[in-house]
């Protein structure tokens, strides 16, 4: 009989995992808490850094599904996870008991909640939106107002939110919203032609294929902005308009500006889902609740759990091509452990 | 009047929505290389004249963004033309040229054509 591989989390991570865990003759089971699959890139209209659609990436994974049996539940609570000799025992909520010979946790991330930093204004200016708010705008296509329903003629987006700060007990980068950023400003000046768009940043993170190409191409081709600077504080106008304060770090001193509408980019924090899952299977967590593997350079994706793995944004912020590459890592220790390859228990000298 | 014994400084803060763009305006127009600078400072640290005087031109490229024409005019007059900064920039900032161009601007300002 096949041996069975229960993937928690129908995101990019759990799809393509499961794709090609079934590919190599498992039987795989997708447990996830929604009613459709997909995950957060169902909300990114075009993606980075080459402004292709969101739905491209979908579709290729729903394909993948299509071609290969996958089992999915849909709407899914586990409840309990029991560890029996060499295998787990799932039990969700309302369902029979699954049993699991290995289990991938691809529970992924949240978005910060940007309502946190309070000096910011989200939830209390009404100008004042998130870049998970701006993907709704961009798919609702049209003409781009803002909430206060005007068009705007200037535009800050403010880089790094819940991200480098440790008055939200997030020290780590979120590696995405730098490009995003640059992403978003880009689309915005398509549409709006003659708004003036400035970012406001701490550092440029622009590490990986394309981002500097695409940064210099917002430059050179759309004019965006860039002021070297994090946001102090957020100040509504009588006219609902939002005044910035920053420290403009290059010229030394004080900047105020007066926006139309501000956009703060938002990164990433562990699922709720992901510490849920990690209480269940007593999985180790960094400082940050992300899952930590079980060595940072020879054992990423194995958890401190034999038959565990993980993979995706659950151990960490990632943008959708480094999601790809680790679901498809962790598939190929799995496939090493349900084998009993030799090559699995591998020991480090130091 | 009474004298005090104090002044009032002015505020160092820069606020961009009252500033003058006038001169970014004729830049992005007639230099559009100006746009791709990202302030990383090589261009000040092989300048000639940086290297014997107060003169930073990496800032007035920021002095020209915030729209902030006095600065701009005291530091524009002190560069020498030696274009090396052009030589070693990045991402083909044309300096030499801005510089040409700022002191275009300013002088149009002055005879009241911009």
């Amino acid at each position: 009989m096949n041996k069975k591989v229960v993937v928690i989390g129908g995101g990019i991570t759990g799809m393509e995992a499961s794709v090609q865990l079934s590919a190599l003759g498992y039987s795989v089971t997708i447990l996830e808490k929604e009613s459709q699959l997909g995950g957060h890139l169902k909300d990114w209209t075009v993606l980075f850094p080459n402004l292709r659609k969101g739905t491209e990436i979908v579709s290729f994974l729903e394909h993948g599904l299509e071609l290969q049996e996958v089992n999915v539940i849909f709407n899914s609570k586990i409840n309990e996870i029991k560890k029996i000799n060499k295998h787990y025992e799932i039990i969700v909520e309302g369902r029979k008991t699954l049993v699991a010979d290995a289990i991938l946790v691809a529970t992924g991330f949240d978005l910060f909640d940007a309502h946190r930093k309070e000096e910011f204004g989200y939830g209390i200016y009404e100008n004042v939106i998130t870049s998970y708010d701006l993907e709704k705008i961009f798919a609702k296509e049209g003409e781009i107002r803002t909430p206060s329903g005007i068009k705007p003629k200037r535009i800050g987006f403010i880089h790094c939110v819940g991200s480098r700060d440790e008055k939200v007990n997030n020290h780590y980068c979120s590696n995405v919203c730098c490009v995003t950023g640059v992403k978003q400003a880009m689309e915005l000046k398509t549409l709006i032609p003659d708004a003036e768009i400035f970012n406001f940043y701490m550092d440029m993170r622009m590490f990986d294929t394309h981002f500097e190409e695409l940064y210099l191409e917002s430059q050179k081709k759309y004019g965006i902005n860039f002021i070297r600077g994090r946001l102090s504080e957020a100040n509504e106008t009588i006219d609902k308009r939002i005044v910035i304060k920053v420290e403009d770090t290059l010229t030394s001193r004080p900047l105020k500006m007066t926006v139309d509408m501000m956009v703060l980019l938002v990164g990433m924090e562990p699922s709720k889902g992901t510490k849920e899952i990690a209480n269940l299977l007593n999985l180790k967590m960094r400082e940050s609740g992300f899952l930590k593997p079980e060595d940072d350079h020879t054992m990423s994706n194995v958890s401190n759990m034999p038959g565990v793995f993980f993979a995706g944004t659950c151990s960490g912020p990632m943008s959708i091509k480094y999601t790809f590459t680790d679901a498809r890592a962790a598939v190929t220790k799995i496939n090493c452990f349900l084998k009993e390859y030799e090559l699995q228990n591998r020991i480090l000298v130091n | 009047m009474t004298d005090f014994g104090f002044t009032i400084n002015k505020p160092r803060v820069i606020d961009y929505d009252n500033t003058d763009k006038r001169v970014l305006k004729y830049l992005l127009a007639h230099e559009p290389s100006f746009n791709s600078c990202i302030f990383c400072g090589s261009c000040t640290a092989t300048c000639s004249a940086g290297n014997f005087t107060d003169f930073n031109i990496r800032k007035l490229k920021i002095f020209i963004r915030r729209g902030l024409t006095e600065e701009i005019a005291s530091e524009a007059e002190k560069c020498m033309l030696c274009g090396k900064c052009f030589l070693v920039c990045p991402r083909g900032v044309n300096n030499r040229n801005i510089i040409l161009k700022v002191r275009e601007a300013l002088t149009k300002i002055e005879s009241h054509e911009l």
